[in-house]
């Protein structure tokens, strides 16, 4: 007596994929503010980073005054770098997950309706990961730029042209690849939990939830 | 050959929970909607209305009672089955006509055809045909908040027929409207029952849908208060207690 009833297919990811670009594009400054939040984080995170490699080749390589000064107070640096960095990815996680549960929660009336319209779970899930992982990447790498830039600035107005000869390239950019994979797998962790509740509910349940 | 039910109803019953409290909505439903019907079900607003609605439509779970659509026991459903049933068997309107913002009229009415596995290029052109069909033909490129109210509900009524669903759930499908308009979308959704042999479920206090309903269905604290066939409806239109006529 039943009729048939098929299982709905599950979506190529191409179209989750260019789905979310298209909504990234069309909030614009939306997006903008999440990327500056995760920017702000890793910009951050990465000016720590780069004093850090500054101090460093400077001790190691640099001019006998800067090095004897700096020596002197090493330890003081070292137990101060490890609390700044800790500080620094503290606000990050905090205001990544905080604007990805902000933009999560947003939209809860539209994924209702998403899933009204057939749409999976999963392809919800998909939809703001993908989001999430753009303005992660993004806002890190631009992030570290402005990290590093700002704090070779510092350096080369404090230690002057001899930073220029041992300028640690290697070292910063070691510490951009952490930065960056950081950055935007705290994007993507911010989102899972809000996108994932999001996609679990019932869809009559998303769209009563009034932010 | 006897009218089959598509939407069937046995002692539906939803409860929720405030806090502690439980509050019961729907304290045991049971209705047959016939298919090709247009019906309305009417009562005052916390009657249980929209929880009936979203009961019906596989938007929520019972806490007690079945539903079955075409036959088929929705509870029984996986959540691939349940989104195929919600993709391709039913389509919503609502109150808050809930377009996605960011897309345009084409693109808001191509959606359920894309999650239906149709071509970009199939979806375009059935959505450009459905928003002949609604009346919208010059308006696909508008994003939803360039469209009126008007123009937004007729968009959704479009895309809910993307799919040639065999039901139409409308929640308070003119409630954000004015009374021309209302009477519009109404005519239209009438228009879409009588052409498109789909069956259309209001829930709504909107008395100017009495006229074009085949039936309507009285619900009152979470029970069916009675249920009336058009040709007693012409009499009683104009003594609908405690109601106002819109």
């Amino acid at each position: 007596m039943a009729k048939k009833i098929e299982k709905q297919l599950s979506l190529p990811f191409k179209n989750a994929f260019q789905m979310s670009l298209r909504s990234l594009k069309i909030r614009f400054g939306r997006s903008v503010i999440v990327t500056m939040s995760i920017l702000l984080g890793i910009a951050f995170l990465m000016s720590v980073f780069s004093t850090n490699a500054f101090t460093r080749a400077l001790i190691e390589k640099g001019p006998e005054t800067i090095r004897v000064s700096l020596q002197y107070n090493q330890e003081e640096l070292h137990t101060r770098s490890i609390w700044l960095v800790s500080l620094s990815l503290l606000v990050c996680v905090v205001g990544i997950v905080n604007a990805m549960l902000m933009s999560v929660t947003e939209r809860s009336r539209e994924i209702g309706t998403m899933k009204c319209l057939g749409a999976l779970d999963r392809f919800v899930m998909e939809l703001f990961l993908l989001e999430s992982l753009a303005h992660g990447l993004l806002g890190s790498i631009v992030g570290s730029v402005i990290g590093v830039l700002i704090m070779s600035i510092v350096f080369l107005i404090q230690y002057g042209g001899a930073l220029l000869s041992i300028f640690p390239a290697g070292a910063l950019l070691r510490y951009s690849v952490i930065s960056i994979i950081l950055g935007t797998a705290l994007a993507v962790i911010g989102a899972l939990y809000p996108a994932y509740v999001s996609a679990r509910m019932e869809p009559a349940e998303a769209m009563r939830r009034e932010v | 050959m006897p009218k089959e039910a598509i939407v069937r109803t046995i002692g539906l019953k939803k409860t929720y929970m405030l806090g502690k409290i439980p509050l019961p909505v729907l304290k045991g439903i049971d209705l047959e909607i016939l298919k090709g019907e247009y019906i309305s079900i009417m009562g005052p607003s916390g009657s249980g209305k929209t929880t009936l609605f979203n009961m019906i439509g596989g938007l929520d779970k019972p806490t007690e009672g079945k539903v079955y659509i075409d036959e088929v026991d929705v509870a029984q459903l996986d959540a691939y089955e349940l989104a195929w049933l919600r993709c391709r068997k039913i389509g919503y309107i609502f109150q808050t006509f809930n377009l996605i913002p960011v897309m345009t009229a084409l693109k808001n009415i191509m959606l359920p055809m894309i999650f239906a596995g149709l071509s970009t290029d199939e979806a375009m052109e059935k959505a450009r045909q459905l928003l002949m069909t609604v009346g919208l033909g010059e308006r696909i490129h508008h994003k939803p908040f360039e469209l009126s109210g008007g123009q937004q509900q007729r968009v959704a009524i479009a895309r809910a027929l993307a799919n040639d669903p065999a039901i139409i759930l409308a929640d308070e499908p003119t409630g954000n409207l004015d009374l021309r308009t209302g009477k519009e979308i109404i005519q239209l959704l009438k228009q879409m029952n009588r052409e498109k042999k789909v069956s259309v479920i209001t829930a709504t206090h909107d008395l100017k849908m009495l006229d074009v309903s085949d039936r309507v269905i009285w619900v009152r604290d979470g029970l069916v208060e009675r249920v009336e066939d058009r040709a007693n409806l012409d009499i009683k239109v104009g003594e609908v207690e405690g109601e106002e006529g819109g």
